[in-house]
């Protein structure tokens, strides 16, 4: 059931920080342009454009770059284009695209997720805030009970996991202490400093248990994936990385009527798109917008049983870069900045190209699963080098 | 008025939910040809595509299914710390609410409490909020 017929090629990046003055549409073609230098192709080559979840005005710096910026912007001559929420979580704007180059509409993709989030929230005179007024939609059922954040939708799934399976926080710590100590190789990463288990342990609460160090930072940055169809191949100067399989899911459309988070039926589900195991995985790079977001992608994605990451993480060696399963090689979110589940793939692709400088995993990694997603919706892609 | 609340906008579907507390009963959407609980509220059931479907009463009790004790001051007027708990709702099976449970400090809020409807009012909304039975 593999899937032979897409490819990441081209990956690109802009500057990473907090409170840039650059424009985020000039942010974003930054990245492209990165994305073009390094698939080796030009904007003409480019026919489709993909982004999650589209421009929105709200909440401020979310996501202010829609298709129609880039398009417009740089005159691309696209067939094929896609940007909105109801899809499966960030990396389901690759999902879109590799649909597009296997069924023919489009020969190369863009696909990019720009926040600018930090520049926008110290900014309100340039991105105002949303008025007050009342909550509709999935909003209605959260905020009236000042649940806010994704920290407190999440901070209680992971409560519930302490109580019933006792994962420790000095476990879920390692996931901040490992992403951290990969961050200080990155030099992209937002913050470079190491994070120790007495830092974590004193940290205050934001929703219990959920410290500061579980949560990642609003960020300003852009990234961009190529995807490209296996026939066109023939166009790029790079090394292309093989989309071998994918895989979401959606059970409930809600935070509060799923009886868990969507990492679990996502995980199972890619493994019966592909030949490989997850003990086939050389690296993973898991969604950690909070920390127990990749405790459950651990979880889901079959590295260990349910209920048992925290053992698995235990002092954090299995996951360090020289462990059995490096994790979040650039520092994840809560390293490398909220880059809003697009870094994850891209890692994935600098790891498996042996570009990861001082924080290359060893041994020519070749197979790599990247995802994305927190809550009721999760993308898993497993990637691999031919 | 306790506290600081952003309020529901409301409408055809909900209206009825937010309102429900003006008369201290909680209620939930309900197919009237299989008895299962539609929520949030939607004009058809999602097990029997019945469009029969309209409020029904529940006993205003529930199981706390988890917690998170919120420390951070989402806005400046808000007082921490608060829990936010989801409540399975008994009688409706299925159906869980994201809410509070006020009345008892924080530290007294445990997964499988068993606890009970308190609405508190803001202007047109009655937000069903939850205290220990």
């Amino acid at each position: 059931m593999a899937n032979p017929d897409a490819y990441i090629t081209g990956i690109g990046q802009s500057e990473v920080g907090v409170r840039l003055a650059r424009h985020p549409l000039l942010l974003t073609i930054d990245a492209i342009r990165e994305a073009l230098d390094d698939a080796g192709l030009t904007l003409a080559d480019i026919d489709g454009v993909s982004t999650y979840p589209g421009k929105t005005a709200q909440p401020p710096g979310y996501s202010p770059v829609g298709t129609e910026d880039v398009i417009e912007s740089l005159r691309l001559n696209v067939r094929w284009y896609n940007g909105g929420f109801e899809i499966t979580s960030q990396l389901g704007a690759v999902v879109e695209a590799v649909g597009a180059v296997m069924s023919g509409q489009a020969r190369h993709v863009l696909c990019f997720r720009t926040v600018y989030e930090a520049a926008a929230l110290s900014r309100p005179d340039e991105y105002p805030r949303p008025g007050p007024g009342r909550v509709d939609g999935m909003m209605e059922w959260l905020l009236p009970f000042n649940a806010y954040s994704a920290s407190n939708w999440i901070a209680q799934y992971a409560m519930r996991h302490i109580k019933k399976y006792g994962l420790k926080r000095e476990q879920l710590a390692q996931i901040a202490i490992t992403g951290r100590a990969h961050a200080a190789l990155n030099p992209r990463a937002l913050v470079r400093e190491p994070l120790t288990l007495d830092d974590y342990m004193s940290a205050r609460m934001i929703s219990d248990p959920l410290c500061l160090y579980d949560c990642d930072r609003f960020t300003d940055a852009s990234t961009v994936l190529i995807v490209s169809a296996g026939d066109a191949l023939g166009d790029v100067k790079c090394r292309a990385i093989r989309i071998d399989a994918m895989a979401y899911s959606v059970e409930r459309h809600s935070w509060d009527q799923s009886e868990w988070v969507a990492a679990y039926p996502t995980g199972a589900e890619l493994w019966k798109r592909t030949d490989y195991k997850p003990k086939d995985v050389d690296v993973a790079q898991l969604y950690d917008g909070f920390s127990f977001n990749a405790v459950t992608w651990l979880e889901g994605l079959g590295f260990c049983k349910r209920g048992e990451a925290g053992d698995f993480l235990g002092d954090g060696k299995r996951i360090a870069l020289d462990g059995e399963l490096p994790l979040n090689t650039f520092g994840g979110q809560i390293g490398a900045g909220r880059l809003h589940g697009f870094g994850f793939a891209h890692e994935a692709v600098v790891q498996l190209r042996g570009q990861g400088g001082a924080r290359q995993v060893k041994g020519e990694p070749r197979v790599a699963v990247a995802t994305s997603g927190g809550g009721p919706l999760a993308t898993a892609l497993l990637l691999v080098r031919d | 008025m306790a506290g600081f609340r952003l309020l529901p906008r409301l409408n055809a579907e909900n209206r009825f939910f937010w309102t429900s507390g003006s008369d201290g009963r909680l209620r939930f959407l309900r197919c009237e040809a299989c008895e299962t609980f539609v929520h949030p509220p939607r004009p058809i059931c999602p097990n029997c595509q019945s469009e029969a479907v309209s409020p029904a009463t529940v006993p205003g009790t529930g199981v706390v299914d988890t917690y998170t004790i919120n420390h951070q001051k989402w806005q400046p007027v808000l007082e921490v710390p608060y829990v936010i708990a989801r409540v399975a709702i008994d009688g409706a099976p299925g159906v869980y609410l994201t809410t509070n449970i006020i009345d008892c400090s924080v530290e007294a809020v445990e997964i499988g409490d068993a606890v009970k409807v308190a609405f508190e009012q803001h202007d047109d909304v009655w937000l069903p909020l939850f205290e220990k039975a």
